[in-house]
């Protein structure tokens, strides 16, 4: 589609206006999953293992059964029979993934069995008489030692703990290595956080006989979710109607919820009731499958004495848990950015998905680009101490510089624009208001450890496929598009359409706005609707910070082809041709000052066929399916282009810290964002302070710990898996840029993982800094106080000996 | 299963459910006002505070049988009248203090416990009064705004309805 780009100023898009969704919100009306309460609905509870690894020699469910209320205990063995696997990423046909465990458990808190009854206290109840026989086997949780010859296999099936292992070299990587005047190595660690959204998982289904569909509301953020419930349970497409207008509580990347809807949609058409399934929390963290990324990184940098980086190797292992959907797929989304916004000539990128005893993975918020942005920026860090020069200007030596914009780095992605240097030089002038750096030496003089820290890095947004067919060559996935219905009713009224869920991202916001902008009429004036799979266009979801370029493409595409035939009716109808015509707020008027008003078209359209235009169809209703900018080519030699645009984000942090206890405080925060041109201010404003929030989390307090003697988890709770509070995050000053993409119908670009892809990295450079008084640096995340106290200790000694 | 008698923003519900439930699950599924969420049902998270005589209290924790004999205000009970928003919901909507709105209930009733013992309250006060109330979406920054806002414009209101 080549349709003219817009470039402001703007009637609605980037001015401050009040979300749509926001006041059911303040009532309290928000629709959640959870919130439907169909009549005779029966309560899903899942039989939980206790181990990490064994064989299910016996299940027993007659006790559970005699319970009064219980109508039904259903097995993994039962269950598999009657399904089909649940979807793969990688191309592991011999790992099989069913909603519940068959023949063997492979992690704590897998789903054993599911039990069915009048209420979820009944269930709960009945749950503890299933009677398990299970045969412990040896297990592996580490990600390393689950690749070693010796280790206990999760899928032996499978024959290797390894899913993916794939080896890219993109440039003369040797030559520059030889080339280049200095080479360090490093190795960092990304811990195993996620999002751990407020909501838990939720899903209703309900089978109905008369129409023979299954009915589907489910809290979800989930690509083709209809086609793998279909799927699964062996239904044409057209038997599976997922209701989208259902609020979802968070999700930010990993409410995918497939085995619940598989299983929830499979006992409701065998129990023929309504079926529902609401995790409780610790189901949640355990069986909930929503793990995040747990990733080492080992990494080689090859530069010259002024600082300039040449060439990278990156070696990223990435411990999934016990099966895989997408999760091998966060490796690949970073190739499309990873030189981060720095001009690396070349890259050699070893990717390696392992399976382990422990919970799997499920997409979180940037997929995969944070950890190896931490990655990266750890060796720009690492390289600025080498030379013993200024972490800030190795950054601007090596940025790609706003004239070099449309950039081809070496994985074949081009970047779409941007202004680093730019943004930086604002970021450095809100420092010195801020005075941060003043501000160290002050903390350092009164004996704290205090630190800054600095991270620049790229959100690579409306995201596509691209990494599955460069990942797994059976897939040959690259259609990954967006839609949009616009239609003016009889009274002149707008109703627009739109496909998915959305978990907090204002979509219904975004489709007005977009819309608004082209027709010339207040937002509020137009309606958004969800309708159900079985009515929608094709769409996906909201994933890879898409949504702004995607469903706004959209929109922009739909309510352009409604104006594009109100210019034809009024063309016909005052025979003048359309190019002479004036279209101003939904009035059409023609140069000799003749005019129709809005309502004039509309009555033309919808009740005065006579005065149409010849072959044209009546009514006002036009419809857009909006493909990525980019296309959808194959990847060639191992290169493809990956998302099309690239927002980017500085971020600037204080940290103080007290030696003895070892808990870095946050003293100030600053992040210098450029999103391209902003749609909804407010929603660019929460979704970075938001991602900063998370960020801040997962360098310091979150994590998905394991016991390694008995692979019990050992953050199973809020008492144990610590989210940041409002005492936590500090106030974050946001200091703006707008480098509009020349992709994009307004120029704007993605924000939804904004914050959050540098936090973590800042966070850690800002801890580092600290110590380097001290000499001593940590390179795992979270940093927990427990570590930063025993290391700043451990130095101490060291020097006073 | 057990009768009770609940006062629940403004009006007397007759009820009757299992001695073990939670007021969070009456509220929610017995009443069926689903504004009082669940988030991890175990007092942390502060997804489903209530308004107990005027205080906050998270549902979770608390049995049905035992808020007899208490007011109980839930979001659904905190606009003046049907179609209004209070001074404090305004305000979030005004500043975009939500995202999911998955938290936002008790966020806001807890917003409203502190102004109506705090008139003017300081950044550290709604952080202090906030911080049981966990918020995954917006990092917090537009949810200080809006109370601070709610203080301002309830203040304002105030002198305007005081002076002669």
């Amino acid at each position: 589609m080549t349709a003219p780009l817009l470039r402001g100023p703007f009637r609605y898009v980037g001015h401050k206006r009040r979300l749509r969704e926001d006041r059911r919100f303040v009532i309290g009306a928000g629709r959640y999953a959870a919130d439907l309460a169909l009549p005779g609905t029966l309560h899903v509870v899942p039989v939980l293992s206790e181990h990490p690894a064994a064989r299910i020699l016996a299940i027993d469910t007659e006790a559970a059964l005699a319970l009064p209320g219980v109508r039904a205990v259903l097995t993994g063995a039962a269950l598999a029979a009657a399904i089909d696997p649940l979807m793969n990423g990688a191309h592991t046909p011999a790992v099989r993934r069913y909603p519940l465990a068959v023949g063997q458990v492979r992690y704590v808190g897998e789903w054993v069995a599911a039990v069915v009854a009048d209420s979820r206290a009944i269930a709960e109840d009945a749950r503890e008489r299933v009677r398990v026989d299970y045969e412990p086997t040896p297990f592996v949780l580490d990600g390393e030692a689950a690749m070693r010859s010796d280790a206990p296999l999760v899928h032996p099936e499978h024959g290797t703990n390894v899913l993916l292992d794939r080896r890219f070299v993109w440039g003369a990587v040797d030559d520059l290595f030889q080339e280049a005047a200095h080479r360090l190595a490093y190795r960092v660690a990304w811990g195993r956080s996620s999002t751990v959204p407020l909501e838990t998982f939720a899903v209703t289904a309900r089978w109905d006989e008369a129409q023979e569909t299954l009915d589907v509301w489910a809290s979800i953020q989930m690509p083709k979710f209809p086609d793998q419930i279909a799927r699964a349970l062996r239904l044409p497409g057209n038997a599976v109607r997922v209701h989208y207008d259902v609020d979802v509580g968070g999700s930010y990347g990993v409410k995918r919820g497939i085995k619940h809807a598989v299983l929830a949609g499979f006992l409701a058409r065998h129990l023929a009731a309504p079926v529902r399934l609401v995790e409780d929390r610790l189901e949640n963290m355990t069986g909930g499958d929503m793990q995040g990324p747990e990733r080492v990184f080992d990494v080689e940098l090859a530069f010259d004495g002024d600082a300039r980086i040449r060439a990278m190797r990156m070696r990223a292992l990435d411990n999934v848990g016990a099966y895989a959907g997408r999760s091998p797929f966060q490796l690949g989304k970073p190739i499309g950015a990873i030189v981060g916004p720095y001009r690396i000539e070349a890259v050699a990128y070893h990717a390696l998905a392992v399976v382990s005893h422990k919970t799997p993975e499920e997409a979180v918020r940037g997929f995969g680009q944070a950890p190896t942005n931490y990655a990266i920026e750890t060796g720009i860090d690492r390289v600025a101490a080498f030379l013993g020069l200024d972490r800030i200007e190795v950054r601007r030596r090596n940025f790609i510089r706003a004239e070099q914009f449309p950039y081809l780095i070496p994985s074949g992605t081009r970047y779409d624009s941007g202004d680093y240097h730019g943004l930086l030089d604002k970021v450095l002038r809100a420092a010195e208001r801020a005075d941060i750096f003043a501000e160290r030496e002050r903390l350092r003089a009164r004996g704290l450890l205090a630190g800054i820290g600095i991270a620049s890095c790229l959100e690579p947004s409306g995201g596509n496929s691209a990494f599955e067919p460069l990942l797994n060559e059976h897939n040959r996935t690259t259609t990954w598009m967006e839609s949009c219905r616009v239609m003016v009713d009889a009274l002149g009224a707008v109703t627009a359409t739109m496909h998915t869920t959305s978990a907090g991202q204002a979509h219904e916001t975004l489709v007005a706005v977009a819309i608004a902008e082209i027709l010339e009429i207040p937002p509020e004036r137009i309606r958004i609707v969800r309708p159900d799979s079985l009515a929608a266009l094709p769409s996906n979801s909201p994933v890879g910070s898409r949504m702004a370029i995607m469903l706004g493409g959209a929109a922009v595409g739909a309510a352009r082809q409604l104006k594009d035939k109100l210019l034809a009716i009024a063309a016909h109808d005052l025979a003048v041709p359309m190019a002479d015509l004036r279209y101003r707020e939904g009035t059409i008027s023609a140069p000799d000052g003749r005019a129709l008003a809005w309502l004039d078209l509309v009555t033309i359209a919808h009740r005065e066929f006579f005065r149409m235009p010849p072959e044209m169809e009546p009514g006002l209703a036009a419809s857009a399916v909006y493909q990525v900018p980019t296309g959808g080519a194959l990847p060639v030699d191992g290169r493809v282009q990956m998302y099309p645009c690239h927002s980017f984000e500085l971020h600037l942090v204080l940290v103080a810290l007290d030696p003895v206890l070892g808990r870095p405080e946050l003293r100030r925060y600053l992040i210098g964002h450029d999103c391209g041109q902003v749609i909804s201010p407010d929603v660019v404003r929460g979704m970075t302070l938001g991602g900063i929030a998370h960020g801040i989390g997962a360098a310091l307090l979150e994590e998905f710990s394991y016991d390694p003697a008995t692979g019990q988890p050992t953050a199973v709770s809020f008492m144990d898996y610590l989210l940041p509070s409002a005492c936590e995050v500090p106030e974050i000053e946001i200091v703006h840029q707008t480098t509009p993409s020349p992709l994009t119908v307004f120029g704007q670009k993605g924000s939804g993982e904004s914050g959050y892809l540098g936090a973590a990295a800042a966070i850690a450079s800002a801890v580092n800094d600290a110590l380097a008084p001290l000499s001593r640096r940590i390179d795992r995340l979270p940093i927990r106080p427990a570590a930063l106290s025993d290391l700043i200790a451990a130095a101490k000694t060291t020097t006073e000996k | 299963m057990t009768a009770l008698c609940l006062e629940v923003n403004g009006r007397v519900w007759h009820v009757e459910v299992e001695d073990r439930t939670s007021l969070l699950d009456c509220l929610h599924d017995a009443l069926g006002l689903c504004g009082t969420h669940a988030g991890c049902e175990h007092g942390v998270c502060g997804t489903c505070t209530i308004l107990l005589d005027g205080a906050p209290v998270r549902a979770c924790l608390m049995l049905a049988a035992q808020a007899e004999g208490h007011r109980i205000t839930t979001i659904e009970g905190i606009a003046p009248r049907p179609g209004e928003l209070s001074v404090v919901q305004d305000a979030f909507c005004e500043t975009h203090a939500m995202q999911c709105g998955y938290c936002t209930p008790g966020m806001v009733l807890t917003a409203e416990a502190l102004l109506a013992t705090n008139p003017a309250p300081s950044r550290a006060e709604i952080i202090a009064a906030i911080s049981g109330n966990l918020c995954r979406c917006t990092g917090y920054g537009q949810i200080v705004e809006a109370i601070a806002l709610a203080a301002e414009r309830r203040r304002g209101i105030n002198i305007a309805a005081g002076a002669p």
